[in-house]
């Protein structure tokens, strides 16, 4: 007890040293500014090292020549030239804008009635809840090989049950058919993604009082009405930051479908991502594969500009 | 305007029975306060009768028309909220219109009732502003207002003031009662503030775990408490409890404790009969209590020591010590008693209250 006592009371003095006795450093630091800076320092490091300069690599690659083994030379824009000229470029971006409307249309009406059933009262509610999650917790490279075994054309399991209950007659080729492909690979990705949506979902219905439904059913609305005007703008700012993310994420998406067709068949399910890892490493066309990876920046700002003004319209309401 | 009744109400979850066998007749245009500590089961019943909460036992009528089966927005009745529950993306206007327009209403008529119930309640200038530009007083009134405009048969109000600062609480008491008044509808008040409950209830329902104490108005609750319960939950500050063994001697009945030594005043004696050599509960209200001076008789009068004094300007409380019980004593502002000074009480006679010891009702 004495020590402790001792120990204290040398703790309580050094809190009182004047500042002229304090050491260069703290002094230093005694200027906001430079504490600031101190502070943020690490990530900014962070942020420079593993953002900046790939992005800024990725520009200075997409204006040469640069092939795997041939450091390249400067050649302005015929990149991106180049590639606005390919058609299997076209064909890409136009699969990127398909797949990553579809799967967000699904995603989001599915995972908000999922969020609408998990946010009512049953037994088991935390194990569902839990549960739910699975899909987004798995990695999706192991998932999506489990999704290809489905879709195998001699084994699916998807095709024997259909088989069986008597929906189908032939065999669906999944992943050979170019459409089939596609509906596939956005399958797989809606999969992988609803338990996103409606976690966060509900999350967001979570910060809705309950007393506005009673209030609601006592003024008269039905289940519909008071899902349209009160459950669903008082929601509306949580989903748009949530399709936003997920836009952003689909519309960058490549493992999934790498894993399930490797952008085939014949280019069908070919996305930016895919077709950027296609041509700079798998062809070894590294400034071309930057060139494309690029592309994608300003539709994305683009995005993500337009929904950030929707998301400040919709919190002011 | 209607009536309403529960017969043979009851209320159970799973571990829990939250109300238990309520009898209650509303009549046409009453305003009856459901009063009780937290967890009695009022706000619970209220929500009953709104349709929220299902019913275990028994049955509600409004008008004589059953309603356990009926969902909220059939029963022809509107609910103010604790928190108000206003809709946090709609104007002042369209909270109070949404109602009308969930029930199809043209648009004048809306339009007509809404400054209506805007011009009562002088929210008029707040028609175009969110809920999260008014103020606490504001948004009950804009409650009130969605209440109101439905014209409905019945207003359920769970705790609406509780949410505000003292003062204002008092005021929107004052206007609650104004409008009742005004509008002449059927009204179940919840609340857990006595004070409330005496002011607002033309009838006060006293509630304690799921039970009914008492059914009353609200001088007959002050008067005659049923029970020990009700006798310490009315009033305030509270009334005084003192144990004592009922003694009979010289034909007439003492109050005994090791402190007091009280005459039981002749019109409740008989009452008082059997309880002759058993211990019961003397209950004495602050108000009934002063100091005693030399035309008192030691029949009806003990000594205390005073230990705080609280003036309140308007009286005096005085904390005393009787023996063993602490007693609380409300006496004219202008009694000089100060602190530790050993003064006499004086009981006025026609205001003691006897209780059982068991069973807590009173004698």
């Amino acid at each position: 007890m004495a020590t402790y006592g001792s120990a204290s009371t040398v703790a309580l003095r050094q809190q009182y040293v004047p500042a002229a006795q304090r050491g260069p450093i703290t002094r230093l630091l005694e200027d906001e500014r430079r504490l600031a800076f101190c502070l943020m320092l690490p990530t900014m490091v962070l942020l420079a090292l593993f953002i900046a300069y790939p992005f800024v690599n990725g520009i200075l690659l997409a204006v040469t020549d640069t092939r795997v083994g041939m450091p390249g030379h400067f050649v302005g824009l015929d990149n991106f030239t180049k590639i606005w000229r390919d058609d299997i470029f076209h064909v890409a971006v136009w699969n990127t804008c398909l797949y990553t409307f579809v799967t967000t249309v699904f995603k989001l009406v599915l995972g908000l009635w999922l969020a609408l059933l998990l946010n009512r009262h049953f037994r088991g509610k935390a194990f569902m809840r839990a549960f739910i999650l699975l899909p987004f917790i798995i990695p999706t490279v192991l998932s999506t090989f489990a999704w290809k075994w489905m879709f195998d054309p001699t084994f699916s399991v998807l095709n024997w049950v259909l088989f069986h209950v008597g929906i189908i007659q032939t065999r669906i080729n999944w992943l050979g058919d170019p459409v089939m492909a596609m509906v596939s690979v956005i399958i797989v990705n809606v999969w992988r993604g609803v338990p996103f949506y409606a976690i966060s979902l509900l999350a967001g219905l979570q910060t809705i009082s309950p007393e506005l439904h009673e209030a609601a059913a006592i003024d008269g609305a039905r289940a519909w009405n008071r899902f349209r005007h009160v459950t669903w703008p008082l929601l509306l700012p949580v989903t748009l930051v949530i399709v936003l993310f997920s836009v952003i994420q689909t519309f960058a998406d490549f493992q999934l479908v790498y894993v399930l067709t490797g952008g085939g068949p014949a280019n069908a399910t070919q996305l930016f991502a895919t077709y950027a890892y296609q041509l700079g490493i798998g062809t070894g066309l590294l400034s071309q594969g930057a060139a494309i990876s690029l592309a994608i920046f300003p539709i994305l700002l683009l995005v993500v500009i337009v929904q950030l003004i929707y998301i400040r319209r919709a919190e002011t309401l | 305007m209607a009536r309403v009744a529960m017969r043979g109400l009851n209320k159970k979850y799973d571990e829990v029975h939250a109300v238990i066998d309520v009898n209650l007749e509303i009549r046409d245009q009453e305003f009856v306060v459901l009063v009780g500590p937290s967890g009695c089961g009022k706000t619970t019943t209220l929500r009953m009768v709104a349709g929220l909460e299902s019913i275990t036992g028994g049955q509600i009528t409004i008008d004589e028309k059953v309603v356990n089966e009926l969902p909220p927005m059939d029963r022809d009745i509107a609910m103010v909220f604790q928190n108000y529950a206003l809709y946090p993306h709609m104007t002042v206007y369209d909270n109070m219109a949404f109602g009308l327009k969930m029930r199809k209403f043209a648009r004048p008529e809306i339009n007509r009732r809404v400054q209506e119930a805007a011009d009562i309640l002088g929210i008029r200038e707040l028609l175009k502003r969110k809920p999260r530009q008014l103020s606490g007083g504001q948004r009950q009134r804009v409650a009130l207002g969605r209440a109101i405009v439905r014209h409905p048969q019945v207003f359920l109000f769970d705790e609406p003031l509780s949410n505000l600062d003292a003062k204002l609480r008092v005021q929107m008491r004052v206007e609650l009662k104004k409008l009742h008044e005004r509008l002449g509808t059927t009204a179940i008040y919840v609340t857990h503030d006595q004070v409330e409950a005496m002011t607002l209830g033309d009838r006060v329902v006293v509630m304690r775990d799921g039970r009914v104490q008492q059914v009353g108005d609200p001088m007959e609750l002050y008067n005659q408490p049923a029970n020990r319960f009700v006798a310490g939950f009315i009033g305030s500050p509270a009334m005084n409890f003192v144990p004592v063994r009922i003694a009979a001697q010289n034909g007439s009945l003492w109050a005994e404790s090791e402190s007091l030594r009280i005459k039981v005043p002749a019109p409740i004696a008989p009452r008082l009969g059997p309880y002759a050599g058993k211990q019961a509960t003397l209950g004495v209200r602050p108000e009934d209590l002063r100091i005693a001076n030399g035309a008192d008789t030691k029949d009806l009068s003990f000594d205390v020591a005073i230990e705080v004094v609280e003036r309140l300007g308007s009286e005096i409380l005085l904390d005393v010590a009787a023996g063993p019980t602490t007693m609380v004593a409300s006496v004219e502002p202008n009694v000089t008693a100060k602190v530790h000074e050993r003064v006499a009480l004086a009981i006025n006679p026609d205001r003691m209250h006897f209780f059982d010891m068991q069973t807590e009702d009173a004698i």
